[in-house]
Formats: structure tokens, sequence, C-alpha cells
């Protein structure tokens, strides 16, 4: 007979998931000295076997196009170089659009989630981001101001390690900073272009140590964070947050645990974790007395709406109607030129930090008769890079065969200079995730079905992206800006960035919201949702950061009820 | 920067063996010693040449085919008083590892190489390799035209383009390659990071910026 195996022991937390949030939720608590149980649904990480970071595309046979050519026939979902990171297409776990829409849905399957191989670029969201409602009428206002979310920014950045300047930018409120990094040639044209366009270019606030803290060696300024960072000079929550946690007695962590569902007592309160032992392929039961969740923003609501009972009827927490709605991801628009003045430049090591050593926060916040709200940020792209498959196939096509291909190649190298703009998204009614009862994964738990729309606001942001882009190309010099231009279809694919949020969001009304203004659910005391799925809003700051300081005050104010005996 | 030494190695071999696969966060010691260890297969620049010489066994081409394609791949990119032809990036090798792993890119290689030979025998009566070197350089001036392929080689152009597009990747992947372009990067670099004056004056004169 079909057993399902439920463990006798009651764990004091149990969180689901473990990129920004979990591993937040996970330092924190266990630094608080209660033990955590933490689910992954991939498998363990080991940097040292799994990171591909110094490795030349020599090294191994196919070069990097993957051992089966992949690369060449458009198979490979994300380059082979990079931290293992999960998919857009997770074999066994499909998800379903609605017909005329677009998504695209990237999940990740490993401890530390997609923080092994993220952009760590670290933006503050500004005051007006937690209240755009009061801004400007348009999305809705956060139950938290920014003057009480800043003590967890000084937090979550001092421990994760940001670099930064202090500027006195509203759109991008200074924080706790390390040391900036030096601009590289191509991003000290981009400085002097903007400065011609009135444009700030300032240095670029990411998570990479420019001296070490706690414990974690500084930067050896290789460029290959994305591979993931063997001596965590990076931040990751694997690294930086999880495997200390291990040291401390207090974290258990049970990888291959795909959670299908949360089960409730009479009372209401969640009671313990239904989730699929992958290996086995056998459910199984963990108890627990209070329950993060933080799987990303589309799987926990999937998971939510998944838990379905004859409380909660329309799913877990879920009174208010409003999980999965309000899903909202980055805008995003990317355009490079090639700059003349760059050709055969004397050849140095620019690969510093991986991504962008300045960048361009929203300059045009007061800026009247603009034809769409709010803004977006501008990240730089450029250098000598590593020269990968596909390098110079550009310069290739157009030097026939023989040495000219060379001497295109060379003359060409580090010449591109891209800028790929990052915007607010507002939420709207027709752009949300619900479960689609007509299919299951290869686990049997009931997928997701998406439905997508963009609004004019951010069409017409895109029009803006192109304009100034072109702009700052043609400063420089340079050429290579595409004269006709759609903007309906150069918008990114929902998803496509990789930031989406909103689908649980928190607010002071049960009845418009799922969660209170600590991301512990109305309805539901001892379940709290740590990712990015309580935000009200996307802003043109990247979620990371934000996930992580929510995280750790929701984390503090769980502990906090439970000392109190409230949870 | 400092060569590696057997003490680093020696740390290197400790934290691997060690630290890192028990789950751990490295001290920042350790992660100095681990970074003077990764520094090993970076310098020199790997070994001086791919060429897998005439005693290579093709994984996937018989051996004339194999011989014509990284013929044919040094056709594509020569050696220049700069840096050496095709051959020495191992761009055949390459090519033969991956069509011996994926049909498509296999039927894509197999069908031109032999679209060519027959190509050549019809006009030269010859095969390509056993062709003379002007034969050669003009099929290859036909494939590779500046109005992109001439109507007279049109069927082979779907491979002409693959076999350059797989030369000059498996070229500039290679240690020839990288010397060549001039990549100096991955590598330990002590902190602070910064960019040499001279290449930051070469650009701003050159801009319109000005120095």
């Amino acid at each position: 007979m079909f057993q399902v195996q439920r463990s006798p022991a009651v764990h004091d937390v149990v969180v689901i998931g473990s990129g920004a949030g979990g591993g937040t939720t996970v330092k924190v608590l266990t630094d608080l000295g209660i033990n955590v149980t933490l689910l992954e649904a991939g498998p363990m990480l080991d940097p040292q076997k799994d990171f591909k970071e110094h490795v030349w595309p020599w090294q191994v046979d196919h070069r990097g196009s993957g051992p089966n050519a992949e690369s060449y026939f458009g198979k490979q979902q994300w380059g082979y170089w990079n931290a293992p990171n999960g998919y857009w297409d997770v074999p066994g776990e499909p998800y379903s659009i609605a017909p005329g829409d677009e998504f695209k849905w990237f999940r990740s399957r490993i401890l530390g989630g997609r923080t092994n191989h993220y952009g760590r670029i670290s933006l503050r969201f500004s005051d007006y981001d937690f209240k755009p409602q009061e801004f400007d009428g348009l999305g809705f206002d956060w139950p938290v101001t920014y003057e009480e979310m800043s003590p967890w920014y000084d937090k979550a950045e001092e421990f994760i390690g940001v670099t930064g300047t202090h500027e006195g930018i509203r759109s991008a409120p200074d924080g706790r900073f390390l040391p900036p990094i030096a601009p590289r040639v191509h991003e000290m044209l981009v400085q002097r272009a903007g400065k011609k366009l009135n444009i700030p270019v300032i240095p670029s606030r990411m998570a990479m140590l420019t001296k070490s803290i706690h414990g974690r060696a500084a930067c050896h300024y290789c460029g290959q964070c994305g591979r993931g960072c063997r001596v965590a000079a990076a931040f990751s929550s694997s690294q930086a947050m999880i495997f200390p946690a291990l040291k401390t007695g207090k974290l258990t962590i049970v990888n291959g645990a795909m959670a299908r569902e949360l089960l409730v007592d009479d009372e209401g309160l969640v009671n313990a974790v239904s989730y699929i032992d992958k290996a086995t392929r056998t459910e199984k039961q963990i108890r627990a007395r209070a329950v993060v969740v933080a799987a990303s923003a589309c799987e926990s609501a999937r998971l939510l709406l998944n838990s379905k009972s004859t409380k909660f009827p329309n799913g877990l927490a879920n009174g208010s109607g409003v999980v999965g709605r309000y899903l909202t991801d980055t805008v995003g628009y990317s355009l490079g030129g090639s700059v003349p003045a760059l050709e055969n430049m004397p050849r140095h090591n620019c690969d510093g930090i991986g991504g962008m050593h300045v960048y361009i926060p929203w300059w045009e916040l007061d800026k009247k008769n603009k034809d769409f709200p709010r803004g977006y940020h501008v990240e730089i792209g450029g250098g000598l890079g590593m020269p990968q498959l596909g390098s110079f196939r550009g310069a290739a096509a157009t030097a026939g065969y023989g040495s000219s291909i060379k001497e295109a190649a060379r003359r060409q190298y580090g010449t591109n200079v891209s800028f790929a703009g990052r915007g607010e998204m507002i939420p709207n009614e027709n752009s949300y995730c619900e479960i689609d009862n007509t299919k299951v994964d290869r686990w049997g738990i009931p997928v997701l079905k998406f439905h997508w729309k963009w609004q004019q606001y951010e069409i017409k942001m895109v029009q803006h992206m192109h304009d100034t882009f072109t702009s700052l190309i043609e400063a420089m010099g340079g050429r290579g800006a595409n004269r006709t231009f759609d903007p309906v279809a150069s918008i990114s694919k929902g998803g496509e960035i990789i930031h989406e949020a909103g689908t649980v969001r928190m607010g002071d009304d049960p009845k418009k919201s799922a969660l209170n203004k600590w991301s512990q659910a109305h309805e539901v005391a001892n379940l709290v949702v740590a990712d990015a799925a309580p935000f009200n809003g996307n802003p043109d700051k990247n979620v990371t950061l934000t996930i992580v300081a929510n995280a750790w005050r929701a984390a503090e104010h769980l502990a906090d009820e439970m000392k109190k005996g409230n949870v | 920067m400092n060569e590696p030494n057997d003490v680093s190695r020696r740390d290197l071999f400790r934290i691997v063996g060690t630290t890192l696969l028990s789950a751990e966060l490295i001290t920042a010691q350790d992660a100095k010693d681990a970074h003077a260890g990764m520094s090993m297969p970076m310098s020199p620049n790997g070994p001086k040449s791919l060429n897998g010489g005439p005693n290579y066994i093709p994984k996937h081409f018989n051996a004339n085919r194999f011989k014509t394609l990284r013929h044919l791949g040094d056709l594509i990119m020569p050696a220049d008083a700069t840096s050496p032809a095709a051959s020495e990036a191992g761009a055949a090798e390459f090519i033969d590892f991956l069509c011996s792993r994926n049909e498509d890119l296999a039927n894509t290689f197999d069908g031109g190489l032999a679209w060519l030979d027959e190509y050549m025998i019809h006009k030269h009566g010859t095969d390509f390799l056993s062709s003379k070197p002007a034969e050669q350089t003009a099929v290859l001036d036909l494939a590779y035209g500046s109005r992109g392929g001439s109507p007279e080689v049109a069927a082979g152009g779907q491979f002409f383009t693959w076999a350059r597009n797989m030369v000059v990747d498996a070229y500039y992947t290679s240690p020839v390659g990288v010397k060549d372009i001039g990549f100096m990067g991955n590598t330990i670099v002590p902190a602070p990071f910064g960019v040499p004056q001279e290449a930051v004056d070469y650009v701003l004169k050159r801009s319109p910026f000005g120095a």
C-alpha cells in the first residue's frame, strides 16, 4: 500500500528555496539560534567541481559549445561557462502560456539558486518606489516606507558587500558601500558622452568584494563572476550564507526536494510541507512550527495556489485572490555600437569585476511631460573580453577569407560598446500566473499558466531607451544604431530579464493583499514569503538586494514572534 | 603577480581536497592561496599548438576528408607575419570532434566536403586536396566573394559559411588566437584594478572628446 512518509519530529522552521530570500532567511534564523531545515529542489553545490572559473576555451574539446555542439544549433539554454543555474526549459517541468501571450520562465535548481550566477547589480529601491501611488498615481503603495527599509538595506549591504560611491541622487539612494572600482577605457568614453548629454555615469553598485569582509576573499578581478566564484569574492547565497550556516549545526539541508503543497491544521496554520523526494519519486512530509516560502516569485505563488483545503479553497493565504496576480518583470532593451576610437587600442587586461564598472541611474525623475512613468537604469558593456565561440564571426563575415580575417578581428576587438536599459514595469491586471488545471509536471504537481501584456508605458520607455543609447553611441563617434526601430518588436519578452516579482503581494488591507508588512500571511500567522513575490512593484533596480533586505527583516520578525509565542 | 610555487600548489590541493568539498566557506588566507593556485593553468597561455599532427586519428572523418578539412582551414585562416594558421589552433580537430557528437553538423561537413571534391573533379579532374593552389583559391574566391557567394558554388554555400564560422571560432578559442588578438586577462590581478594610461590616452586622443 502507498504510504506517505511523515517525519515525526516537528522542525522549528522549514525554508523552501535557497536563493537570495531562502539563503538570507537561513542565515538570519540560524544566527539567532533557531533550527532550520532547508528544502532545495536541486542538488547540493560544490563550487570546486561546479564552477568553471578560469578555464580556457581550449581546455574542453567543445570549447564552450556544449558537448554536442548545442550552441551551434540554438540549443544551449545558457552559456556553457556559467555557474550551474537553471534553465528556461527544465526537463519534465513544463508551464503553459495563454494563447497569444509570450512569457519565459527561468527556473534554477541548485543550492544557491540564481545567486550563483546573477549579475550582482545591487541597487536600493528609492523612497518613491515604496509609495508609487503617492508619487504619480500608478501602481500600489507598499506597507513599508524607505525609511523603514533603510536599516535593512544597511544590513544587507554590509553583509553581502556592495561597491559604490555617495552621489546624492534620489532615484539611486546611497548605501553602505565598499570602495568603487576604476572604470575601463570604454567606460571613460561613456562618462564623457554622458557629460556632454547631461546624463550621470557613476561607479557601479555590485556585490563583489573590493576588499575582504566576513572571511571572504577580496576580488582578484578575473571578470568571470557569472561562472561562479570559487573564493566567494562575488556574493552567492550558497557560499556566503548557507555554507557558514551549516557550520553552526543549526541547519539541515534536504536536496532534491520539490515542494508540492503546504498542509494546514484545523486552526488554519501550516503544520507540514509535502514534497516530492526526486531521488525516490515519493511524497514525503515534514512537520514544521513555521514555514518560509522563498521558491522564487512564481514558484511561491504556484505552491500557495496548489495548497487548497476546505479552509483555503482558493489556495493558501489567498482569501484576497491576489496570489499569482500583478506579476511583473523588468523592461529590457539593449543596443550596441562600434566605436572607431577604440580600434587597435593598446592591449591590456580589463577583466575587472564581471559586468560594468560604471552605470547610469535614472536621471529624468523630475522631468515634466515625459510620455511614460518612472524610468530605467542603464548597464554598460564592452572591453577586451576573453574570446569565445562567435566573438569574431561578425568580423570574419566582412573579411572574405585569408589574412584579412585576422586584420578585421584585430581592428574590431573591443570596439563594441553596448547599453542595456533596465526599466520599471507598472503592474497590470493582464499579467499574472494561475494554475493550469489540465497539466501536471513529472512530479505530478499542477503547473502554472502565464498571461502577459506590456502596456504603452513600457513600450514608450523602450523608445526612450533606443533614442538615448543612439545619442550616447553617436556622442562617442560610434556607429551601428538601427534606423528602423520598432519598440513593440524590440521590448524584451516577459520573464526574459529574470526579475519576476509581485505574485504574493504585501499590504495593510487583507482584502487586497496576501501578506502583512512583515511578509507574513494575513490569514496564516506561521507562514512567511521571502523572495520577490511580496513586492508591490518592480522598480528599475534589480530585485536581489531588496529580496535580501526584506527577507532579513521578515526573518527577524518571525524569530521575534516565535520568541513571544505568537508563532 | 608571483609565479605559482610549490607552497601555493600544495595549499591548493589542501583546499580542494578538504575545505571546499566539505562545503564550507574558505578563509581569506586560504582564498589567497587558492588564487595563486588557480593561476597555474593560465601561465603560460597553454600549449603552443593544438595541431594533432600527422598521426591524429579523426573521430568522425576519414583520413582524406580530415586532411582536406585541415587544408581548407589553413586557406580560410593562413599564417601571417604575426601568427600561425588555423591548423595550429586545432580547427579541424575541433570540427571533427563536434561532428562526431552531432549528426546535423556531421551531415553539413560530410555533404559539403563531398560536394567540394565533386565540384573540383568535375572542373579540374582532381579532388580539392590534389588541385593546384590557384584552383583551390579560385573556388574560395567564388564562395567568399564580396557579394556573398557566386551562384556557381551556391550548392556549397551553407557549408562554406559553416566552415568559416567554425574555423574562426576555433582560432580565437585557441592559445595562438588568444595571443594574436592580444587578450591579457583570465589571471589574478592584485587590487586595486586599473587600466594603463597609455590605452586611455590612445583612445581619448582618437575620440570626439580629445585628450
